[in-house]
C-alpha cells in the first residue's frame, strides 16, 4: 500500500512539471484533469485500506469534482471565450520547467526541516504538496492569460489537499465537503467572470488590465 | 577474467552496425515496404572503405584526423561498459566521468571538422548540435548520478552490477523515470527522431547528418562506424538499466543483453516511425522534461 | 436560535434571486435585515447556554461583538440600499470616466447576492470551528464578487478579477494554516483534538508549538490578505473603489471585521498555549507596514473613494497593532473595531451620494459640497474628524488607548511612527475633504439641484451619531462586552 501511494505521489509530481512546461490549454486541462483523479487515489491509500463512509464520499467528491467537473467547466470558460488555445507565459516554458523542476529538491529541503511527523504518513506527501504549492504560484504570477492563472489556482488548491488528506485527520466530513464546494463554486464564479472579460475586453490577458492604477 | 566484460566491446565491435540494419528495416516495415537486407550497413561500410577520399582545399589536418580520433574515443568507450554481472575491461573508480568526456570528446571532434570545412551549412549544423547536447549532458550527468547514489559506486562496474530485479522492487519508480531520461538522451546523442531526422536530404534542416556532409571514403566509413558505436554505447547504458538479468554466467546474461540491445533497435525503430520531427523550438523543452525526470529520480534515490 | 441568525438571510437571498417585482424584493431586503438586527439583539441579552451542533457554532463574547456590528452596518445598508436601488437606471447608460456605455446588473442577482454576503460573515462570526470558518470567508468572497461588479464596466470588472483571484490564493494559503493546525493539535498521547476553538483554548498546554506557530503564520498570511493588511492589500482599493458605495460600505465595516476575526481566533489558541508573544510581534510588524503604506498612498490621491479605500487599510493596520501591543491595547483594538466600521460605512454611504450628485470621483472636480447637499456635506466633515482620529468622536478614544498600550510596553518606536503615518494621513486627507466641502459648486450651470432623500441621508446621520456617542459615554453592557472580548485575547 505504501509503495502504491509512493508512486501516485510521483505522478502528481510529474503532473506538475507537465502543468509547468505545456504551452497548450486543452492539454493543461487534461493534466489537471488526470491530477484530480491522481487526488481521490491518494485519498485511499493514505487511508491504509481502513475504508469509512467518511473516506468513500470524499473519494468519489473529490473524483467527481476534481478529475470531470472542473475540465468541464474550464473547456466551457474556453469556448466561450472563443480565445487562441495556447499558453501565454511571461516566463518562458522551459524555464517554467526548469524552475519547476528546481523548486523540487527546494522542496525537499524545507520539509526536511519541519518537524517530524506522524510516521505512518508517507514521507514523499509533505515535499509533493510544497511542490505542487510552487507549481501552482509559480503558474499564477508567470501566466497572462486568466484561464490559465485559474489553473494555478486548482494546482495550488490541489497541494493543499494533498498535505490535508495525509495530514489533518481531525476534519469531519461536513467541513471536507464544505472546502470542495467552496472551491467548486470558486472555480464556477472565476470561469462566469473569465466569460465577462472576454466579452467585455475581446481578450482574456490579464497582463492589459491596468486601468485602475496607484 | 571477466568474460562477459570482455565480450562487451568485441560484440560492439561485430554487432554494432546491425543495430542500424534492425532500425532501417523497422522503418521500412512500418511503411509497407520489405526495406534493405539487415547487412547492408557492412555493405556500405565495405563499399566506403574501396573508394578514395576527396578533401576540399579549405580544409586542413584536422579535417582529416577528426573521423579516426572521434573512432578511437568511441572503441575506448566501448571498453569501459560492463555487461551483466561481470566487471569491464577497463575498471576503476570515477569511470563513468571518463565515459562521459569521450562522448563529449567525439561530438567536439566532429564539431571542429565540420567547422573547418569554412561552409555555413556545416556551422549551421554545428551550432545546433552543440546547443542540444549542452542540453542533454546535464541530463546523462544526473542519470549516472542517480544510478550512482542507488549502486552506491562511482564506477559504471560497481553500478551497473548492482541492478537486479531485487534494485527494480525496491526503487523502481526511480528506476523507471531514469530509464526514461536515458531513452531521451539516447534519441537526442544519436540524432534519431524527434530530434533529428538521420534521412533527411534538406540541408536547412539537419543537424548531424550536415556536419559530416564533406566526408567521404574511408572518413566517411570512419564516421558511420562510429555513430553506430556511439548507438551501441547508449544502448547498453540503457539495457543495463532495463534488463536486470545479472546471473553471473556468462552463457545466460549476454544472449539476455542482446536480446535488450534488439529490443532497443525496434524501439527506436518504432519511434521514428510514428513520430516527426519536432520543431527545433521543442527539442529544449523536451531535453528539460528528461532533465526534470532525472531531477525527480536522483530526488528519491537520495531521500 | 444560532442556526437561525444563518438561515434567515440564506433564505431570503435565495428568495430575492427568483422575485420578479422590484418592490417586493426591495422590502424583502429590509424585512431580512431588520430580522436579523432582532435576532441579534435577542442572542446578545439571552445568550445560548449550550454549543450547537457538537460546538460547529460557537457564540462568545469576540464573535458577539463583531456580530453585532455586521447586523447593525447590515440594516444601515439596506436601508440606504433601498433608496439607492430606486434611484438606479436600469438602461444603459455613459460612464463618466471612460464614455463607454454600460449596464448595471440585474437587481435580483445585487439583492440575493447582498444577503447571502450576509449569510456568510453572520456564519463566520458565530462559528467554532476552523475549518467551518475557513467555509465562510471563502463564501464571503464568492458571495461579495458579483457585488462589485455591479456597474458592469471595464474597471468594475478588473477590480473583481483581482479581488476574486487576490482573496482566493491568500485564502487558500490559510486553508494550508488550518491543516498544520491539524497537526498542531496533536495531544501528548496521539489523540487528535477537535479544531473548535474552545477546545484548543482549554487543551493549550499539550499542542505542538512549533507547527502551531507556523500555523499561524500561514494564517496570519491568508486572513490577512482578506482583511487588507499590507502589503497583501492591494485588491482593496480597487475592489473599494469601483463597486457601489452599499457594498464598499458592507466590505470596509463588516468584511475586514470578520477576516480579523478569524487570525484573532487563532491568536486565542497562541496566547493560550504561550507563544502569544510570537503572534504579537507579527501583528505589530504587519500593522505598521499597513499603516504606512496607506499612508504614502492617501497624500496626493486624485479619487475619493480609494482614499476612503486606503484609510481602511490604515485603520485595520491599527486594529492589528493593538492587538499585537497586548494589554489595554487589545481593549483599545476592540473599540476601535466598532467605531471604524461606523465611521467608514457612514462615509462611503455619503460619498455615494456626492458620486450620484457630481457624477465624478475626482477630488479635484468636486466643490461646493456644503451648497449642493447642505446635511451630506455636514456628515462629510464629521467623518474627517472621526476617522482621522479627533475628538470627541469615538476614534478618538480607542487611537489613544492604544497609543497608551505602546508607551506603557515600552515601544517608543511604535508609538512614534504610530503617530507619524496618523499625522501624515491627517494632513492628507484635510486638503482633500475640506476641499470638497467648501467652495462655490462645481455643478454645471443647468443642472438640477439634487435632492436628499430622508432614505440617503437616515442611515449615515444614524451611524454619525453612534460614533459620536461612543466618543462621549460607552454604555455599561457594551463596555461590558468590550471588556469580555479582550479578555479572551490575553488583554485587559
Amino acid at each position: 500500500m505504501q509503495a502504491w501511494t509512493d508512486l501516485i505521489l510521483i505522478a502528481i509530481v510529474l503532473t506538475n512539471l507537465a502543468l509547468s512546461g505545456l504551452g497548450s490549454l486543452g492539454t493543461c486541462i487534461h493534466v489537471m484533469a488526470l491530477q484530480g483523479v491522481l487526488l481521490g487515489l491518494v485519498t485511499v491509500g493514505v487511508q491504509q485500506g481502513a475504508v469509512s463512509l467518511h473516506g468513500l464520499v470524499l473519494v468519489t467528491g473529490t473524483v467527481v469534482i476534481k478529475g470531470f467537473v472542473f475540465p468541464k467547466l474550464l473547456r466551457r470558460a474556453i469556448r466561450e471565450a472563443n480565445i487562441r488555445q495556447e499558453v501565454e507565459p511571461f516566463v518562458g516554458f522551459s524555464s517554467s520547467l526548469l524552475i519547476g523542476t528546481l523548486s523540487l529538491p527546494l522542496a525537499m529541503w524545507l520539509s526536511s526541516r519541519l518537524p517530524p511527523i506522524d510516521p505512518g504518513v508517507p514521507s514523499l506527501l509533505v515535499p509533493v504538496s510544497l511542490h505542487a504549492i510552487f507549481v501552482g504560484l509559480l503558474l499564477i504570477v508567470s501566466r497572462r492569460k486568466a484561464v490559465t492563472q485559474v489553473l494555478g489556482y486548482l494546482a495550488l488548491e490541489n497541494g493543499i489537499f494533498v498535505f490535508g488528506v495525509g495530514l489533518a485527520r481531525q476534519a469531519t466530513l461536513l467541513v471536507e465537503m464544505g472546502i470542495l464546494l467552496d472551491v467548486f463554486v470558486a472555480v464556477f464564479v472565476m470561469g462566469i467572470a473569465i466569460f465577462h472579460i472576454s466579452r467585455e475586453f475581446d481578450h482574456i490577458d490579464t497582463d492589459q488590465l491596468s486601468l485602475l492604477k496607484e | 577474467m571477466p568474460i562477459a566484460g570482455w565480450c562487451q566491446p568485441v560484440l560492439g565491435l561485430l554487432a554494432a552496425p546491425l543495430l542500424l540494419g534492425i532500425i532501417n528495416r523497422v522503418k521500412a516495415l512500418f511503411a509497407g515496404r520489405q526495406g534493405p537486407p539487415l547487412i547492408q550497413p557492412y555493405r556500405d561500410l565495405y563499399k566506403l572503405l574501396g573508394k578514395g577520399a576527396t578533401y576540399s582545399k579549405t580544409t586542413t589536418l584536422v579535417f582529416r584526423l577528426a573521423p579516426a580520433a572521434g573512432l578511437a574515443c568511441v572503441v575506448l568507450a566501448l571498453t569501459l561498459l560492463p555487461l551483466g554481472a561481470s566487471r569491464a575491461v577497463l575498471a576503476f573508480p570515477g569511470d563513468l566521468v571518463l565515459l562521459i568526456y569521450l562522448l563529449g570528446l567525439v561530438r567536439f571532434l566532429t564539431v571542429i571538422g565540420a567547422l573547418d570545412t569554412g561552409s555555413s551549412f556545416e556551422g549551421m549544423g554545428a551550432s545546433r548540435e552543440v546547443q542540444f547536447s549542452a542540453l542533454a549532458e546535464p541530463v546523462l550527468l544526473l542519470v549516472m548520478a542517480g544510478l550512482a547514489r542507488q549502486g552506491d559506486s562511482l564506477s559504471l562496474s560497481g553500478i551497473y552490477p548492482a541492478v537486479t530485479a531485487a534494485t527494480w522492487m525496491e526503487a523502481g519508480p526511480a528506476l523507471a523515470l531514469i530509464a526514461a531520461a536515458l531513452l531521451v538522451v539516447l534519441l537526442a546523442e544519436n540524432s534519431r527522431i524527434p530530434v533529428d531526422d538521420p534521412n533527411t536530404h534538406l540541408e536547412l534542416t539537419m543537424i548531424h547528418e550536415v556536419m559530416v556532409l564533406d566526408y567521404s571514403g574511408p572518413d566517411l566509413a570512419a564516421i558511420l562506424y562510429g555513430a553506430s558505436l556511439k548507438l551501441w554505447v547508449f544502448g547498453s547504458l540503457l539495457v543495463g538499466v532495463c534488463v536486470p538479468v545479472r546471473t553471473g554466467w556468462a552463457i545466460v546474461d549476454v544472449p539476455a543483453f542482446l536480446a535488450g540491445m534488439l529490443v532497443v533497435a525496434v524501439l527506436v525503430g518504432v519511434v521514428e516511425s510514428i513520430m516527426a520531427r519536432l520543431r527545433l523550438l521543442r527539442v529544449p523543452q523536451l531535453l528539460i522534461g528528461a532533465g526534470a525526470m532525472a531531477m525527480l529520480a536522483l530526488v528519491l534515490v537520495v531521500r | 436560535m444560532l442556526a437561525a441568525l444563518f438561515f434567515v438571510p440564506v433564505l431570503a437571498g435565495l428568495a430575492a434571486f427568483v422575485i420578479r417585482s422590484h418592490p417586493v424584493r426591495r422590502s424583502v431586503l429590509l424585512a431580512a435585515a431588520v430580522a436579523h438586527t432582532a435576532l441579534t439583539v435577542r442572542v446578545w441579552l439571552r445568550p445560548p447556554a449550550s454549543p450547537v451542533f457538537d460546538g460547529l457554532l460557537h457564540l462568545d463574547e469576540l464573535g458577539m461583538l463583531f456580530l453585532g456590528i455586521t447586523s447593525l452596518l447590515f440594516l444601515a445598508a439596506a436601508i440606504y440600499g433601498v433608496g439607492y436601488l430606486r434611484r438606479e437606471n436600469p438602461e444603459p447608460r455613459q460612464d463618466f470616466e471612460e464614455g463607454l456605455l454600460f449596464v448595471n446588473a440585474p437587481e435580483g442577482i445585487f439583492t440575493g447576492c447582498l444577503l447571502l454576503f450576509l449569510a456568510m460573515m453572520t456564519l463566520v462570526c458565530l462559528s467554532g470551528h476552523f475549518g467551518l470558518t475557513w467555509v465562510g470567508v471563502e463564501a464571503t468572497t464568492l458571495a461579495s464578487a458579483p457585488l462589485i461588479y455591479f456597474h458592469r464596466h471595464t474597471r468594475s470588472l478588473e477590480a473583481t478579477w483581482k479581488y476574486l483571484l487576490i482573496c482566493s490564493v491568500g485564502i487558500a494559503l490559510a486553508l494550508l494554516g488550518i491543516f498544520i493546525a491539524c497537526i498542531a493539535a496533536t495531544d501528548a498521547n496521539g489523540a487528535t483534538i477537535p479544531l473548535l476553538t474552545a477546545e484548543l483554548v482549554r487543551r493549550a498546554s499539550s499542542l505542538n508549538q512549533v507547527w502551531l506557530k507556523i500555523g499561524f503564520v500561514f494564517l496570519l498570511v491568508g486572513y490577512g490578505t482578506k482583511m487588507g493588511l499590507a502589503p497583501l492589500h492591494t485588491w482593496l482599493p480597487d475592489a473599494h473603489s469601483e463597486s457601489p458605495s452599499v457594498v464598499s460600505a458592507l466590505l470596509s465595516g463588516a468584511l475586514l471585521n470578520c477576516a480579523f476575526l478569524s487570525i484573532l481566533r487563532m491568536h486565542q489558541v497562541l496566547v493560550a498555549a504561550g507563544c502569544g508573544a510570537f503572534g504579537q510581534d507579527l501583528l505589530v510588524l504587519l500593522g505598521l507596514i499597513s499603516m504606512g503604506v496607506a499612508a504614502i498612498f492617501i497624500i496626493g490621491q486624485q479619487d475619493f473613494k480609494r482614499l476612503l479605500a486606503y484609510s481602511s487599510v490604515e485603520h485595520v493596520g491599527i486594529l492589528a497593532l493593538g492587538v499585537g501591543l497586548g494589554g489595554v491595547g487589545v481593549y483599545g483594538s476592540m473599540l476601535h473595531a466598532v467605531n471604524h466600521s461606523m465611521t467608514k460605512a457612514m462615509l462611503f454611504l455619503v460619498a455615494g451620494n456626492i458620486l450620484a450628485a457630481y457624477g465624478t470621483k475626482s477630488c479635484m472636480q468636486v466643490r461646493g459640497v456644503l451648497s449642493v447637499l447642505p446635511i451630506s456635506a455636514v456628515l462629510w466633515l464629521a467623518g474627517f474628524l472621526a476617522v482621522t482620529g479627533s475628538p470627541p468622536f469615538g476614534m478618538f478614544l480607542s487611537e489613544l488607548t492604544i497609543l497608551k498600550a505602546a508607551l506603557d510596553q515600552g515601544h517608543i518606536l511604535a508609538a512614534v511612527l504610530y503617530l507619524v503615518f496618523l499625522g501624515m494621513i491627517f494632513v492628507g486627507m484635510a486638503s482633500v475633504f475640506l476641499g470638497m466641502a467648501q467652495g462655490e459648486s462645481s455643478l454645471p450651470e443647468d443642472t438640477r439641484t439634487p435632492r436628499e432623500t430622508v432614505l440617503s441621508i437616515l442611515s449615515p446621520a444614524v451611524l454619525g451619531l453612534i460614533v459620536l456617542v461612543l466618543g462621549l459615554w460607552i454604555p455599561a453592557p457594551v463596555q461590558n462586552l468590550l471588556q469580555q472580548a479582550a479578555k479572551a485575547l490575553g488583554g485587559f
